[in-house]
């Protein structure tokens, strides 16, 4: 992965994203004013997406019901129009971080089923070699920069992108204007280093963007028992000089046509916002969450404004797909998700020797009294 | 199912990091003797500006490091010379600079954190040490984090309780950090430029009271090796093992006990991770009794870890049991006499060795 270097940083890119993954195709219209007016393959790749993540999720919860995947587990099911619509407004080599709920951002990003399965069953061609889990997806190609399990650990790090972009261009003189997505959920509003994140990228002009996938819940708290002035959310990021807007997150379209202006201004002028995106999540907070904080008539109030149903019966609307064609894509995406299930299943588990790689880029002698570092295997995906 | 291949390079492909340093013995390192007088401030500076030179990549960034010259002014100057893009004021938001640096380092940033206080660093806890040393590790080696955080360690002059922190014991218990604790102006200057250039998150410990000490330092480049500890005085009778501002105590101490006839072996680590457990089992086999001086509490303190490898690795050689010598084991008091009382001063270090060398 080449990077700069103190000799040649001027020549060399020093990140080295990938420029052709797959939802780059999505981010590249910038011409378009709405998202109705986006080609169709655009519009059709952000359905395919969506229902990956659905059925991608489906298979992660038995999965998991099946004791094949461990530890804590959080399931996206419901908020896919957020990932897919924000990231969709980007490019392929801006930034993105996220909390522990990233399997759908791991996902609209161009990790593949593969990685991203094989790293929950904790298998060696998992994104990070089996070491980091559900909450922990990273793709270095597609510039992904986890998956945090601390809430809001991610906020100032997100800023740290920015700023790090800047610095590039600013002082190095590669890379170009980028923009960093630091997705946070509603219970990340309520840390203090949100807070000293939003002063700082407020502060130094930083080009981050905090998405807030407000899904209503800090784990079983519901949002007016936890943040106060709830109704009122993008009036603290004004507080700090940040752009802010409260954005409707069931529909991908609205999400594309507000979202898509913010990204670009932030681009160009090198400044933070805050977005307040209204989502749900169908599943608990975790996946051994029983949900006596809320009713099943709500959730069901939420799945009749399905995110997927929503843009497919707009697409069918448009003439763009027809049910024979929804019917011939989710057989597609069944069959793709249940090839990562038997990848992951068939996968190797790490070595007994991997325990002790990747703990130090330079692992001298006498690091620890009990163990010997060394470099293992290379990550699958670099 | 293929199998991966193996990572062939020295270091991780997830830094890119300019080769090593060359490290030369330290008989080949230039002279500690000479007239270049300097304060321990400035050879901290020297090391910074002189990486700062060589590599864009590296920043400063911290509470009052630009327009104020530092608060101790360890950077005093820096801002004329770098500009206010790498020469960063930040806000008294520990939390947030350090998690964005953390985040610079993954990109192939080079920063250098500077705590007022390592005292200060407890609100930046999750950042530090959640993130930069487990990075590598949780990403599956395909983020690294070469950053340095370095700032005051220990006590500084009655500054009592909440800002007279040793935060060696707590941090060093971390895998894929490494910490580095000179204890004179010479070696501050090659370990810290050791520290910028190395690609693994380093931890750099200073201390408010040494950095007006005063002693030559070469005007030249040079580099410390981490995991090389220096003879810091020969001697016979026992081995004192210590880091950071404590072995300036052994050595005050060792003049007394000499005029007693007691000759010390004073081992400076300079680096507490890693540990070069070997130099201090050669002089253990020589001197076969230890004392490990060290200014962080004794319950599970770095002195604690020294006492057990000692014990695992060369436990035949001792005469007695191995001993500790630690700061007392309360918060840290404001009053004078308090304060150097509970610090490993120089009249404890005698009375440990009299005692010790007499039994």
């Amino acid at each position: 992965m080449p990077q700069a270097t103190a000799e040649s940083s001027e020549q060399s890119t020093m990140n080295t994203a990938k420029a052709d993954s797959q939802q780059s195709a999505v981010g590249q219209a910038p011409t378009a004013k709405t998202a109705s007016q986006l080609p169709k393959e655009v519009l059709i790749k952000w359905l395919y997406d969506m229902q990956l993540i659905r059925e991608f999720e489906n298979r992660t919860m038995q999965a998991y019901q099946q004791a094949k995947i461990g530890g804590f587990c959080h399931i996206y099911t419901g908020q896919e129009a957020v990932a897919v619509g924000t990231i969709g407004c980007t490019n392929a080599d801006d930034p993105v971080i996220t909390a522990y709920r990233d399997h759908g951002h791991a996902l609209a990003r161009g990790m593949t089923p593969e990685a991203c399965m094989a790293e929950m069953f904790g298998k060696t061609t998992g994104c990070a070699k089996g070491k980091g889990g559900s909450m922990h997806m990273f793709d270095r190609p597609n510039w992904l920069f986890g998956g945090h399990g601390i809430v809001s650990a991610q906020t100032p790090m997100g800023a740290g992108f920015a700023f790090s972009e800047k610095y590039q261009l600013e002082v190095i003189g590669i890379g170009k204007k980028k923009v960093t997505l630091c997705y946070m959920g509603d219970g990340a509003l309520d840390q203090g280093c949100f807070h000293e994140a939003q002063n700082l990228a407020s502060l130094w002009d930083l080009p981050v963007i905090y998405i807030l996938e407000n899904n209503g819940y800090s784990m079983g708290t519901a949002i007016n028992r936890h943040t106060a002035n709830a109704e009122n959310l993008i009036d603290r990021a004004k507080g700090y000089g940040i752009r802010a807007a409260k954005i409707d997150g069931l529909d991908i379209m609205n999400i594309y046509n507000e979202f898509k202006p913010i990204v670009d201004d932030c681009r160009e002028n090198s400044r933070p916002a805050f977005i307040d995106l209204k989502t749900y999540r169908y599943q608990g907070h975790s996946m051994s969450d029983p949900q006596k904080y809320r009713t099943k008539e709500e959730v069901d109030q939420y799945k009749d404004k399905d995110s997927i149903a929503k843009l497919c019966s707009d697409l069918m609307t448009m003439g763009h797909i027809d049910e024979a064609g929804w019917k011939s894509m989710r057989k597609e995406i069944a069959d793709i998700v249940r090839g990562s299930v038997d990848h992951a299943e068939n996968a190797p588990t790490p070595e007994p020797g991997e325990l002790y790689t990747d703990v130090y880029a330079n692992p001298e002698k006498n690091l620890s009294p009990t163990a010997t570092y060394s470099h293992g295997t290379k990550n699958p995906l670099m | 199912m293929t199998t991966m291949p193996m990572i062939e390079s020295d270091i991780h492909p997830a830094v890119d990091n300019p080769p090593l340093p060359v490290f030369l013995p330290d008989d080949q390192l230039p002279s500690r003797e000479g007239d270049r007088i300097i304060q321990f401030r400035e050879a901290l500076r020297e090391a910074m500006s002189e990486e700062m030179r060589k590599d864009k990549r590296v920043f400063l960034l911290g509470e009052e490091v630009a327009q104020y010259n530092g608060a101790y002014k360890i950077s005093q100057g820096m801002l004329d010379e770098f500009g206010p893009k790498r020469i960063i004021d930040t806000p008294i938001s520990e939390n947030g600079f350090a998690g964005m640096a953390i985040a610079a380092a993954m990109t192939g940033l080079r920063p250098i954190v500077e705590f007022m206080s390592w005292s200060f660093s407890f609100v930046a806890a999750d950042p530090i040490l959640n993130n930069a040393p487990k990075m590598l590790y949780m990403s599956g080696g395909q983020f690294g984090c070469p950053i340095v955080f370095r700032g005051n360690d220990g006590a500084g002059g009655q500054l009592a309780s909440t800002h007279s922190w040793c935060v060696e014991a707590l941090y060093a218990n971390v895998p894929g950090l490494k910490m580095a604790i000179p204890s004179n102006p010479y070696d501050a200057k090659g370990l810290l430029k050791t520290s910028i250039n190395d690609p693994d998150p380093v931890f750099f410990m200073e201390s408010e009271r040494m950095l007006g000490d005063k002693a030559h330092v070469p005007e030249e480049e040079y580099y410390i090796p981490f995991g090389r500890a220096r003879v810091a005085r020969e001697g016979d009778a026992i081995t004192l093992v210590s880091f950071g501002r404590p072995v300036n105590f052994c050595l005050e101490a060792a003049e007394t006990l000499a005029a007693e006839g007691i000759d010390v072996e004073i081992l400076d680590m300079r680096t507490i991770r890693p540990l070069d457990i070997e130099s201090i089992i050669e002089s253990v086999k020589k001197t076969n009794k230890v004392l490990v001086v060290d200014q962080s509490w004794p319950f599970a303190s770095i002195a604690s870890e020294v006492v057990t490898q000692i014990c695992e690795r060369c436990f035949d050689w001792l005469d007695s049991a191995p001993a500790r010598l630690n700061t007392a084991d309360v918060p840290t008091p404001y009053a004078k006499g308090l304060e150097y009382d509970y610090l490993p001063n120089p009249e404890r270090i005698v009375d440990a060795v009299r005692s010790l060398v007499n039994a």
